[in-house]
Order: C-alpha cells, then structure tokens, then sequence
C-alpha cells in the first residue's frame, strides 16, 4: 500500500469579494490533483511559478484545508482527523523550505531549534534531548558544539542543514523539500543534494520533492509529476520522463533547459506567449494557448490524464500523433572523457579528507 | 581575439573599506578582453567579485567606500579616469546593463514608455515623438505582444518576464556597444529563461554588440557565450573558449563546479562538492585562494600566489598543476 494517496484534491482562492462578502473571482491554484507515493521513494512535483506545486505540498500536510478530494497517509484519512490526530500526523510528515534564512527563527539558539520537535511530541525525556540534538548534527553533517550558535552565524547550506536536521528530529516518513536547493550556491547545492540522498537510504524517507529545476529533479526523483495551472498533465517514472517527454508541455520544459554542453544537438520548443493566470484558465486544454501542436479539440474539450501499460500517464489528445521526443535531449555525452576522469579524481581526493564539520559522519539517529 | 578589442581591462583591483576599517579585497588583478560581437561569460558562486567587476566598469561603485585601480580601456577611453559626466553620456548610450531583479530596477510610478523615452531623449535628442515611436519599435523587438497599448502600461502590470524584456528594450535604447547582463534570467522561469536567451542571441547577430553575460548556470554559459573566465575569490581562475572549458578544464575549481552540477545530460550517482569554505577576503590566503579546498594540493601552492599561465591557444589556469590530464593519465 502506498504512503501517501490524493485523489482529486483541489483548491480554489478567493481573491476578490463583493461588499457582502460574497466570492466574486478565485485562483484556480489546484484543480483535481491526484497521485501516490510508496514509502522510501521521491515524486517531484516540477512546472513554472503559479502552476500550483507549493499548494499542492501544503494541504498534503494540511497546513491549508483543501476544496475537494481526499489525502490518505499510511491508511489514515487526513482529512478526517481532529487536532490530536493532526498533532501525530505531523511527527510523520515533515517540511523544508526554499530560503533557509527565513524558516530558522534568528532568536533561537541551534540547540533550541532542533529541541523544540522533541519538546513538543514529548519524544524523550528532556535529560536525553542533548544527546539527540548531538545525533542530529552528526547526521547532517555538523559539529555538536555548534548547537550553541545561532542562525545568522552559519552559511546558507548551513542552514538548510539546520533545517532537515529539525525536520528529522521527530523521525518522519514524509519530508516535503519545497524548492530546498534553489536558493544555493552550486557547489552547496551538490552537498544537500548527496545530503538528501543519503539519509533516504538510510533511514527510507519518502520525499515529495517541489521544484521548477528539471535537472535537479533529473538526479534526486524516482517518479515525476509535470503540473500546469493547477493540474498535472503527465505523469511517469523519472527515468521515462526524461527519456521520452509526450505531453507539449514537458517536451517545452525540458527543451529550455541550458545544458552545460556547448554546441550540443537538440530540438527546441520554444513556448510563445505568457503563462495564462489560474483567476481565469483558458477552455479545454489549459496549455492550448501556448501549445505549439494545437488543434480544434484542444481549445474544448479538457483532456484526460490517461495513463499507458506502464503508468506513464499523459493529458494531451495528441499524445499518439506527436512527433518524436528523443531530440530533445542528448542521450548521453555530457562528459567528456577527460572531464569524467578529472571529476572523478576531483571526488576520490575530497572523499578522504573532508575537513570537520561538512560532509556526513558516520552517525545513526537515535532510536527510541 | 581580435587586435583591438572592444573593452579592454588591466590588472583590476578593488578593495572596500568597511565601517569597522576592516578592508575586503573584493577583486584582485583581473584582466579581461571582449572584442565586438563576442560574448563573454564570467562565472562564480556568490561573492566571488563579479557582479562587482561588472559595477567597476559601469562606474557605479560607491566612491567613498571602494578602491579601484588598474585600468578599463574602452572605446579610447580609461573609464576609471573618465569623469562622471562623460560617464554619464556613456551609460544608457554606448555603455548599457541589465541587471537580475527586473522588479526593482524599473520605477513603479513612471509608465515603461515614460522610462524608455527618458533614455532616448536623453543621450539622442529630438522630439518626444520619434523617442516615442523608438521606444515602441523597441517593445517590439523584444516582442512584447502589442507595444503601442503597452507602453503606457505601468511595471506593476506586466509580469517578470516582460518586464526583463522591458529592461532589454531599454538597455537597447541607444544601440550600445557593449551590454553587461548580471544574471538576466535567474529569476525567471525557464521557458521564459529559453525566450531571453533566444532573444540576447538575436540581438547580438543584428547589431553586433559585445555582451559580458554574468552568471552561475553553466547551462546559461555553454549555450550562449563564445568566452569563459571562472572567477573564484575575486580571481579570475581560469579563462577559456568555451568548448575547451567544459571538455577539458584546467583548474581544479572549475572541475569541482562542473561536477557539482545535476545535468539532464549526464548520470551520476553522487555529485561532486567542493568541501570547506571560500577564504575570508579581509585576510585572503599568501598562496592560491583555492588551495584549502583542493584535492590536488601541493605544498608549493600555499607559499605563493599562482600566475594565471597560458595551458593552451587562449586557454589560461591560475593552477601550477595545470595542465590537469597529467595527474589522471
């Protein structure tokens, strides 16, 4: 059984009211999401600004209430559950945020940061919480007597470090990393990344992972979900999303993303236009007005998400008509031979002797 | 690179005085060259000086604070020894930039037309009418959908996207001869990303300016530009076309950078990090500034800063153990 399962879930925003109060215009910033995501395992939600992924994100965790739909987290009904049940969910269920200056209250020390979760599930007794706070630092890759410091004297990776570890302290099987890296420098972005990778193996954290960073999501997901003004319009495992894009939207997404490859042989599909606003999505297909392999039926009549043999699901009436994807990216040759042995000799030198403090020790979590 | 190129910078060095007399080095001997039509992209992670470099040669860095010296050749001028009111002339004119946050840099209450005319009129004159039909051919090269409804519209009501477009159309105002871009799509989506790039290329191929594209994606780089320089700690590092930079590298941090990149083109297990931290600049290292971060360190390479040596045709390292193959073959 899955983790987590949503179905139809949607969320509308009033954004304008009449003088009585009465909704007159709403953001359609979800509109019938569903998807699932087994135990251990990554789903990026991937699309541009607007498109609805942080939304969707937030009522997983019901931080906002959802429209419509259901969310079923370990079997349990999320939306059913009153304030003690929320209160345990959230020991499963964890979140970080993009800018790691902004989620870390600067008045709190390291140490009362990472106490709080312990504090507030009452998940040991407060003569152990040192110990723990030590365990977590450990597992990130920080030094335990930095737990006396404050935010503002750690770098951003740092503090993003900070903040999975705060995550972590209440052990969850969820972590929902909205945009985690975006904010990063690119060397510091590569350490939360093997950072992040590191502790799903070993301690089978599932992650819903939102970003507008393809290939960020490229190296990180198992599964893909591709959303636009509010739905998701394909589906597939990682591997098969990259390799063979189907819906227009995803093939423009991947195709506009600069690879660090001079002269490197793709086909392009270059979006005309701007992105519609979710206050009034256009008719039919929601990506007609952008789409560069339109027909009639597309401006009315709303595709379905319909899913192939191997759960590959696309909404596009198109999707048997479309022309090949394979152009869209190189199979393979973004290192050259001489680069691929540099960079290897470059990782092996740095492996053995990582300086104090950044990497990851050798350190278990505690377990009750 | 052509005989006489287009700018032409020596030996730059900018220091900053802080409140406290602490002094930064943000920038150390920097040498730079782009001839006309070319693009040149300078690299490097936060605060390794080169959105500072870029500021230097636009002359607006803060006069009481900042100690600049060296020379910015252009157009038979010495910027540094220019003063401020033929910089004035050349800024918007022949001089122009871009710069990330196209929400801060247009003023909220004048309409875009407003802003675009100002610059027209004010380094070429004539009347508010023909600036004004400029400014509308202008919004549609950058193809804003209907410019002549769209110049009267204020910055609020366009989105990011269009008002980047907007800043381009502006910076374009006066046919300049070089353009500075600090990170023109960072905040950008990256269809959108995709249209400003497509839209940078073809600007160049028509009117034949330089361009100096700052930026942290390597992605954004390889597709655009024709020149690298890597900049780390306010050194440049390393200085290649752009081919032989991301095949063959030939210093050790621009190998890091490049590992440390998810690519959609390429499978790797763990991505390669560059552990420790950048040096403090108020106290920067005797030796290479890279040294405590590299894998390849030798003793020699902390008793003296390296020199920037040539490892190829136009391929310069700031690296004693450059050329690199030699320590993987």
């Amino acid at each position: 059984m899955a983790l987590l399962e949503v179905r139809g879930l949607v969320k509308h925003f009033v954004t304008e009211r009449s003088l009585f109060g009465r909704p007159l215009a709403h953001v359609k910033a979800v509109d019938g999401v569903s998807f699932s995501l087994d135990a251990g395992k990554t789903l990026a939600l991937v699309g541009e600004s607007g498109c609805g992924k942080s939304t969707v994100s937030r009522l997983v965790l019901r931080l906002i209430e959802p429209d419509a739909g259901t969310v079923r987290f370990d079997g349990r009904d999320l939306l059913a559950l009153d304030a003690g049940g929320l209160r345990a969910f959230r020991r499963d269920a964890q979140i970080i945020f993009q800018d790691p200056y902004a989620s870390l209250n600067p008045r709190m020390t390291v140490g009362q940061i990472l106490t709080e979760p312990l504090a507030l599930h009452d998940l040991m007794p407060p003569a152990q919480r040192r110990a723990r706070v030590a365990d977590l630092l450990r597992l990130v890759g920080l030094e335990p007597r930095l737990a006396r410091r404050y935010p503002h004297e750690f770098s951003g990776g740092q503090r993003q470090r900070i903040a999975i570890a705060r995550a972590l302290a209440v052990e969850p099987k969820l972590i929902i990393c909205d945009e985690p890296v975006s904010a990063l420098d690119v060397s510091i972005r590569a350490q939360i990344l093997n950072l992040l990778r590191e502790l799903q193996d070993r301690l089978g954290l599932a992650y819903i992972f939102v970003s507008h960073d393809l290939a960020v999501v490229k190296h990180i997901a198992d599964h893909v979900a591709v959303m636009n003004l509010g739905q998701i319009v394909e589906t597939a495992e990682a591997d098969a999303l990259f390799a063979s894009p189907r819906h227009p939207y995803s093939r423009a997404l991947l195709s506009a993303i600069p690879l660090p490859q001079p002269k490197a042989k793709r086909t392009t599909v270059l979006l005309e236009g701007e992105i519609p606003s979710a206050l009034n999505p256009p008719t039919g297909c929601r990506f007609h007005t952008r789409c560069p392999f339109v027909i009639e039926r597309c401006r009315n009549e709303a595709p379905a998400l319909l899913a192939d043999g191997t759960g590959h699901a696309t909404a596009c009436h198109r999707t048997a008509e479309l022309p090949s994807a394979d152009a869209i990216l190189p199979a393979a040759g973004g290192f050259s031979p001489a680069l691929a042995k540099l960079v290897a000799a470059f990782s092996q030198k740095t492996e053995g002797g990582s300086p104090a403090g950044v990497g990851i020790q050798d350190a278990a979590p505690a377990t009750k | 690179m052509s005989a006489s190129p287009l700018i032409e910078i020596r030996d730059l060095r900018i220091r900053f005085h802080g409140d406290d007399g602490r002094i930064t080095h943000a920038v150390d001997s920097v040498d730079l060259s782009v001839a006309n039509g070319a693009t040149l992209g300078l690299v490097g992670e936060s605060g390794c000086g080169k959105s500072v470099t870029s500021l230097a040669i636009m002359g607006l860095l803060p006069k009481q604070s900042a100690e600049i010296s060296g020379a910015i050749r252009f157009d038979g001028l010495d910027l540094l020894q220019t003063p401020d009111q033929t910089l004035r002339d050349l800024r918007g004119n022949r001089l122009a930039m871009i710069f990330q946050e196209p929400m801060t840099s247009l003023n909220p209450s004048f309409t875009i037309g407003d802003q675009i005319i100002e610059t027209i009129l004010r380094h070429r004159g004539g009347s508010r009418r023909s600036a004004r039909e400029r400014a509308i051919e202008l919004l549609r090269r950058v193809h804003i959908p209907s410019p002549e409804r769209r110049i009267d519209d204020y910055p609020h009501k366009l989105s990011g996207g269009m008002r980047q477009r907007v800043m381009i159309a502006m910076a374009l105002a006066c046919d300049p001869h070089l353009l500075i871009a600090d990170e023109p799509t960072t905040a950008l989506d990256v269809t959108l990303q995709a249209q400003i790039l497509e839209l940078m290329r073809e600007l160049k191929a028509a009117s034949g300016a330089a361009i100096i594209l700052i930026t942290h994606d390597l992605g954004v780089v390889a597709e655009v530009c024709d020149e690298v320089a890597v900049m780390y700690a306010g050194e440049i590092v390393e200085r290649a076309p752009v081919d032989d930079l991301f095949s063959a590298p030939q210093h050790p941090y621009t190998v890091g950078l490049l590992g440390s990149i998810p690519r959609l083109d390429h499978r790797a297990e763990q991505l390669a990090t560059i552990e420790g931290m950048v040096p403090n600049m108020a106290q920067p290292p005797a030796g290479c500034r890279f040294a405590a971060r590299c894998p390849f360190v030798l003793e020699a390479c902390t008793h003296a800063p390296p020199p920037l040596i040539e490892v190829g045709p136009g391929h310069l390292s700031r690296c004693i153990r450059a050329p690199l193959e030699r320590l993987v073959s």
